[in-house]
């Protein structure tokens, strides 16, 4: 009967795709030739590329067979992609950050006026969004595909759609990240991509959204799990958070320039009310909901409360979206608003520390695992690190240590002990225990190889984020710092001169996160290649055999 | 799945009944201590907004009851740093240079003033205390292109170099080589002659030869600006050439590059950023940073450095 369903909607998904990839082939074409500037024919060029390579790639997947996107228990292809994308675009970012942290220590060394886009300007964008929205969006579109699916026990919704966004995905990454390059900016810090970038992701992110939430409809589950609340909160807000934060009046329709919708202060409330929640709904509520799923299941030992995490999650969702205010303290906006910005960080310390506390006692009566199985401890160990940043982020919001913390690069290391050590770190675990389930191994290539990754980007974190806080707590108080006369005692010179030794023990450090992740890739990759023993995952067996005693029963 | 709590055995406390692949879930209740400094952390933004500026209204927003005004407490700091510096800045735009020279604590006062403005507007081409850079006259040492006393480096502030302003100093030094004025081997002999009559003649050992060829070019090209022996004019602007200080390098290489092509920087006139005050405690730093010449003590002499200076072109 369920076989008769598919044959029946077979194609129409196929369909959908196909439909919108010609329209993006002819839109291309009229972008490319009506080009107001060189960049954004570049961009139409690119976009052609996409759309035809995804007709001809959906034309031979599917010509012998329009259901082919929907057949089996589960759809774990797309998962996989998602796997693989994620170790390729976390290895390029974390390269580029490497290399832009060597551009601030070594600035006459690592300056090539001939080469515009290796320019600083340019590559830290490139970084910012390679590592948070090229690595930690596919980590998370990975992860969401897979646990829904199995928390749900239903394959992923929408046959092709699920494909669509993961390539859409990519296919948004590439115009952001080419466009950066070639110069091409909207100048919002973590919205930087243009106007036409941001409306394919809009598109890309409703389909993703319809995805999930009809995936959760057809659950053969009575709850929602938890990790759930969390993907959805996530895709529901960065979704909202996008369109409002983009809201723009393109220059020409044929080219990448566009003006705000909003002015002055407006403009800037917008952008750190998006910015403030791409780090609450997009860095936390997903990877928490990575949290629920991956460590409860590595360390095979429940949730420790049901109740905390009712309470949190709605806390969470309720205080965070406040919070954004916080980063324009001492600024043109109104000190009433900066008084609800920081005010609603500090309530929100509480909250985000009941994430903390139901992923670390989740490993009560397992805490000897801590010793033996370093995957587990990568995870619980980002827990920490996300404990320490919420106390930390709250902290730095409070006006008066603002004033001193605003603006240094102590806001670099806070961004980075959360990004490194949280997201990274949580997602670093995700993928370890995703490639041997989804490759069907029994465990992963090598367990000394996590060992070595695992202690070498912690040192690695350790002298990024102690140098920063020295280089922005020194910068804090150089900036501040009056004679006798009422003068400032140091001139802004002095103060990059003193930051250069923090800076080259940062770029150190970052070198080591890097040196880790390449280990992971490597042995991610002799894993899912068959150096280690074939297995099927145990918890899928019994799931499948059972679903097979109830479609009999039907 | 069957909705059938248990009790777990580690910690004894019992399960909500659901299960999501494998994954439960205790029923533990919240942590204390979790829960109350929750409480405590929301007590504390209300007593926050009553205390302060909080939640907008229709027309304005809530004052708070200590009247805080980030605005008004910028307005009144900057007021009462003005107003502590006001009366030295007021004495040092009046003194006459001989009694900012005699005057120990008002050229305290303006060494701070000046070292504060020139480390965010003239540190970045002069470099730390004046070291300049390849292209920006050294302030440290006592070779001055447009003249070392107080009078004249607090003109130069002023209006600047090749800055468009009406009173800048102007000078425009031709590129030989670019707009084929001398054949490049004249100016291979003018190079070889300008390092035989510098001090760098010790260090870059000229082609004597060639130098006795360039002498002939350089009394013709040169010599109108840079003098007969090299010695230089501060009323042109034209820098000395006997010593061993060079504004585009010292090396073989580098002096021929400035004849082929005549550089010349823009020093941008600071007379409508700063006022008269900051610009004569900067005078004041840089006179003070190794090499200021004393002023003449008559009159007179600062009149010709007031007079526009006539460009060579």
């Amino acid at each position: 009967m369920a076989d008769i369903q598919v044959r029946q909607s077979a194609g129409l998904d196929v369909a959908g795709v196909g439909a919108i990839l010609a329209l993006g082939v002819v839109l291309a074409i009229f972008g490319a030739a009506w080009a107001v500037d060189a960049p954004f024919q570049t961009q139409m060029y690119t976009l052609l590329a996409a759309c035809t390579l995804g007709l001809g790639g959906l034309v031979l997947v599917c010509a012998d067979d329009p259901a082919c996107f929907s057949r089996g228990r589960y759809e774990d292809g797309v998962v996989k992609a998602g796997v693989i994308a994620a170790m390729f675009w976390g290895v390029a970012g974390l390269l580029v950050g490497v290399i832009i942290a060597a551009q601030l220590s070594f600035p006459n060394i690592f300056y090539f006026p001939d080469l515009g886009w290796t320019n600083f300007g340019r590559l830290r964008p490139l970084h910012t969004s390679a590592v948070i929205f090229a690595f930690g969006g596919n980590v998370l579109i990975a992860t969401s595909f897979y646990v829904v699916q199995r928390t749900c026990r239903a394959r992923l919704a929408g046959g092709a759609w699920p494909w669509f966004v993961f390539w859409g995905y990519q296919l948004f990454i590439l115009l952001a990240g080419t466009g950066y390059l070639m110069g091409i900016t909207e100048g919002r810090e973590y919205a930087e991509p243009p106007w036409y970038a941001d409306l394919w992701l809009t598109l890309v992110w409703v389909v993703y959204l319809l995805v999930f939430l009809a995936t959760l409809w057809k659950r053969k589950e009575p709850h929602i799990y938890v990790a759930n609340w969390f993907y959805l909160a996530f895709i529901v807000t960065i979704a909202m958070l996008h369109i409002v934060n983009n809201l723009a009046v393109p220059a020409s329709f044929t080219g990448s320039q566009s003006y705000s919708l909003f002015a002055g202060v407006q403009d800037a409330l917008t952008q750190w009310w998006y910015g403030h929640n791409a780090v609450g709904f997009f860095l936390t509520a997903g990877f928490l909901a990575i949290m629920y799923y991956f460590i409860p299941k590595q360390a095979e030992r429940p949730v420790y409360s049901y109740r905390l995490s009712i309470i949190h999650f709605w806390a969470l969702i309720f205080l965070y979206i406040w919070a954004g205010p916080h980063h324009l303290h001492y600024t043109a906006l109104p000190q009433w608003a900066q008084t609800l910005g920081m005010t609603f960080s500090i309530m929100l310390w509480m909250p985000s520390w009941g994430g903390m506390i139901n992923g670390l006692m989740t490993l009560s009566g397992a805490w000897d695992k801590l010793r033996t199985d370093p995957v587990l401890r990568m995870l619980v160990v980002s827990v920490a690190f996300y404990g320490m940043s919420t106390f930390e982020g709250p902290v730095m919001s409070i006006r008066a240590v603002n004033s001193l913390s605003h603006y240094t690069d102590w806001t670099i290391g806070h961004v980075h002990s959360g990004a490194l050590g949280w997201v990274g770190y949580v997602s670093f675990g995700a993928l370890y225990c995703l490639t041997p389930w989804l490759w069907k191994r029994e465990r992963l290539y090598s367990n000394a190889l996590v060992e070595w990754h695992f202690w070498i980007s912690t040192i690695g974190i350790v002298l990024y984020i102690t140098s920063m806080w020295v280089a922005g707590i020194m910068q804090g108080l150089m900036w501040r710092a009056y004679n006798e006369l009422g003068f400032l005692e140091y001139s802004f010179v002095e103060t990059v001169e003193a930051m250069h030794p923090y800076y080259i023990i940062r770029a150190l450090g970052g070198g080591l996160y890097l040196l880790g992740a390449l280990l992971m890739v490597y042995n991610l990759w002799r894993t899912a290649r068959g150096d280690a023993p074939a297995k099927e995952r145990a918890a899928d067996i019994p799931a499948a055999a059972q679903s097979a005693a109830t479609l009999a029963a039907e | 799945m069957a909705e059938k709590t248990e009790i777990d055995d580690v910690s004894g406390t019992q399960t909500t009944g659901h299960e999501w692949d494998g994954v439960k879930e205790l029923d533990t209740p919240l942590p204390r201590w979790w829960l109350y400094i929750f409480y405590a952390s929301i007590l504390a933004a209300i007593v926050y907004w009553v205390l302060m500026p909080a939640w907008p209204l229709v027309n304005g927003y809530t004052k708070g009851v200590l009247g805080w005004s980030d605005r008004a407490n910028v307005a009144s700091d900057l007021s009462a740093l003005r107003s502590a510096r006001a009366a030295d800045f007021a004495r040092l735009e009046r003194a006459s240079y001989a009694e900012i020279a005699a005057d120990a604590d008002l050229r305290e006062f303006a060494r701070a003033a000046g070292e504060s403005v020139f480390g965010d507007y003239c540190r970045t081409c002069h470099g730390a205390g004046g070291a300049g850079a390849p292209g920006y006259p050294v302030l440290a040492d006592d070779v001055w292109i447009w003249g070392g006393t107080l009078a004249d480096i607090e003109r130069t502030i002023a209006y600047g170099i090749r800055s468009g302003h009406p009173s800048a100093h102007l000078s425009q030094m031709p590129a030989f080589g670019r707009d084929a004025l001398l054949a490049p081997q004249q100016i291979g002999d003018v190079t070889e002659y300008v390092i035989s009559i510098s001090a760098a003649r010790t260090r870059l050992a000229p082609n004597m030869g060639a130098a006795r060829r360039g002498a002939t070019t350089y009394q013709e090209q040169c010599a109108l600006c840079h003098g007969p022996t090299g010695a230089g004019d501060r009323a042109q602007g034209a820098p000395s050439l006997d010593d061993d200080l060079w504004l585009y390098g010292g090396s073989r290489a580098e002096i021929r590059r400035q004849i082929e092509l005549g550089r010349g920087g823009v020093m941008p006139a600071w007379e409508s950023r700063f006022d008269p005050a900051t610009r004569r405690a900067l005078a004041v730093y840089v006179y003070e940073m190794g090499g200021g010449e004393p002023d003449p003590p008559p009159a007179p002499a600062e009149a010709p450095a007031a007079t526009p200076m006539a460009a060579p072109q």
